[in-house]
């Protein structure tokens, strides 16, 4: 499903990337981890093509996000993406946020694209909330819209950018819920956290990296088992001591 | 201790309305095209395009760093001059047009600044996040960026409007008949200039005054 083959970035003279390369089947879950700086979300982000690299090559669904003729934004239509900070559209109802790109994009009718958006605002819980704008919400809760708008576009694969990382304690699980519920539906995910917790429940893989490089890329048992390198295995004591 | 003779005022009123149409008038005509031509300019100015970018930065410097009066003479002796060339005498009042010009195009200049900063203050992760949604980035920019950048802007626009309404009374060097000009003519001519000043003063005040009011009410509407 994705493809990640000896991808490099460098920021002016910073090398960001050092040829990372994974593969991530249909249906795969995949928990990115590391320290801060390592990377984790740049290469999340050149999976879409929101970020450039300068070498390698990335395929979505067997197309290369570097080729001349690729249509990047039909691409991305195809790619739901959570950010850290929600990212929803003030100035647009909770219900327009779900729709807005179903009829601008895929052009939808109206009526389509709403009433798949109250089926998913259903899905996560806040169909009451649908007239209301998102700044009436709170993190929790616009997080959840926010997997609600990627959804609506029918992805054939999510990726999440620290989904729970400005969120506060209390808000985290919900959120989670909603992920763990799409991980188990046999969506295909990418998801930059460190909630190691999600990753022992849902995930396949794990990869870790540190400064730039993959460092361990290995299914979640033997990686929670036996960390293959000292820096893995550095970070998790570190975590882990607080978030088991 | 100086007489004030109001009495030139009552019968002047209606021409004052009169010109008070025409300033109104070049306002409406500079605020809309200007805004629309000044979104076009502060997005070549945006553009990664360096020569478009560029060219629009000449644009705004360029109409920035000279007084309007001057603007207002140039396009007097100019717009008449080409448009006579290009399409013979025209029906409109060649005062007028050369001012509906001069006008849009300096405020336009000044509004593609209003709007650029607006622009640059919605956050790039909204950005990403129309482009991750599938949206062309001429989508993302019409439908995200400049929705939430106009809202953050209305009070400057407003108020670059109010400055605009007071600075149309400039036109009165090309001689075209606006509420400053009948007010200054009536003056000479029935030697009441002093009253007709402060009488045209007061107009101006009050328009202004109540539209500054308007701004910051929407202000407050818009904090909350």
């Amino acid at each position: 499903m994705i493809s990640i083959r000896k991808v490099s970035k460098w920021y002016g003279e910073f090398h960001v990337l050092k040829q990372c390369s994974s593969e991530i089947a249909g249906g795969e879950v995949v928990v990115v981890c590391g320290p801060s700086g390592s990377g984790k979300s740049t290469l999340i982000k050149c999976v879409n093509g929101l970020e450039v690299f300068q070498e390698g090559e990335i395929l979505v669904n067997g197309v290369s996000l570097c080729a001349r003729n690729t249509n990047l934004s039909k691409l991305r239509s195809q790619v739901g993406m959570v950010f850290q900070h929600f990212e929803l559209f003030p100035h647009l109802k909770v219900i327009q946020n779900l729709t807005i790109a179903q009829c601008k994009v895929l052009g939808r009718r109206n009526e389509e694209a709403t009433e798949k958006a109250l089926k998913l605002l259903k899905m996560v819980d806040l169909s009451a909330h649908a007239q209301k704008f998102p700044s009436q919400l709170s993190g929790g809760q616009q997080q959840r819209v926010a997997i609600a708008r990627a959804l609506a576009m029918d992805p054939v694969a999510m990726l999440f950018d620290e989904p729970t990382s400005a969120l506060d304690p209390e808000m985290i699980k919900e959120v989670l819920d909603v992920m763990v519920i799409l991980a188990k539906e046999g969506m295909t995910m990418m998801v930059v956290t460190h909630e190691m917790g999600f990753a022992r429940e849902v995930a396949n893989r794990i990869i870790f990296m540190d400064h730039g490089e993959i460092v361990e890329d290995r299914p979640k048992t033997d990686f929670f088992r036996s960390p293959g390198t000292d820096r893995a295995q550095q970070f998790l004591s570190k975590i882990l001591s607080h978030n088991v | 201790m100086y007489e004030f003779d109001w009495s030139s005022i009552p019968g002047a009123l209606p021409f004052l309305w009169q010109g008070m149409q025409r300033t109104l008038e070049i306002t409406a005509v500079a605020i809309v095209v200007g805004i629309v031509l000044g979104t076009l300019i502060a997005l070549l100015r945006l553009s990664r395009n360096w020569a478009l970018s560029n060219l629009a930065a000449i644009y705004v410097n360029g109409f920035r760093s000279v007084p309007l009066v001057m603007v207002l003479l140039w396009f007097y002796l100019l717009v008449p001059q080409l448009i006579s060339n290009l399409v013979g005498r025209p029906a409109i009042d060649i005062r007028l047009l050369s001012a509906f010009v001069a006008f849009a195009l300096f405020e336009a200049s000044y509004y593609a600044e209003i709007i650029r900063a607006g622009i640059q203050s919605v956050s790039r992760g909204q950005v990403s996040a129309g482009l991750a949604l599938g949206m062309t980035s001429g989508q993302t920019m019409r439908l995200v960026v400049l929705p939430q950048a106009f809202r953050r802007m209305v009070p400057l626009l407003l108020t670059q409007a109010i400055i605009l309404f007071q600075d149309t009374s400039l036109v009165y060097v090309i001689g075209l008949a606006e509420f400053f000009g009948v007010a200054y003519n009536t003056g000479n001519r029935d030697g009441t200039l002093v009253e007709m000043l402060l009488f045209a003063g007061a107009v101006y005040l009050m328009i202004s005054f109540c539209a500054s009011m308007l701004v910051r009410a929407l202000q407050a509407k818009l904090a909350s």
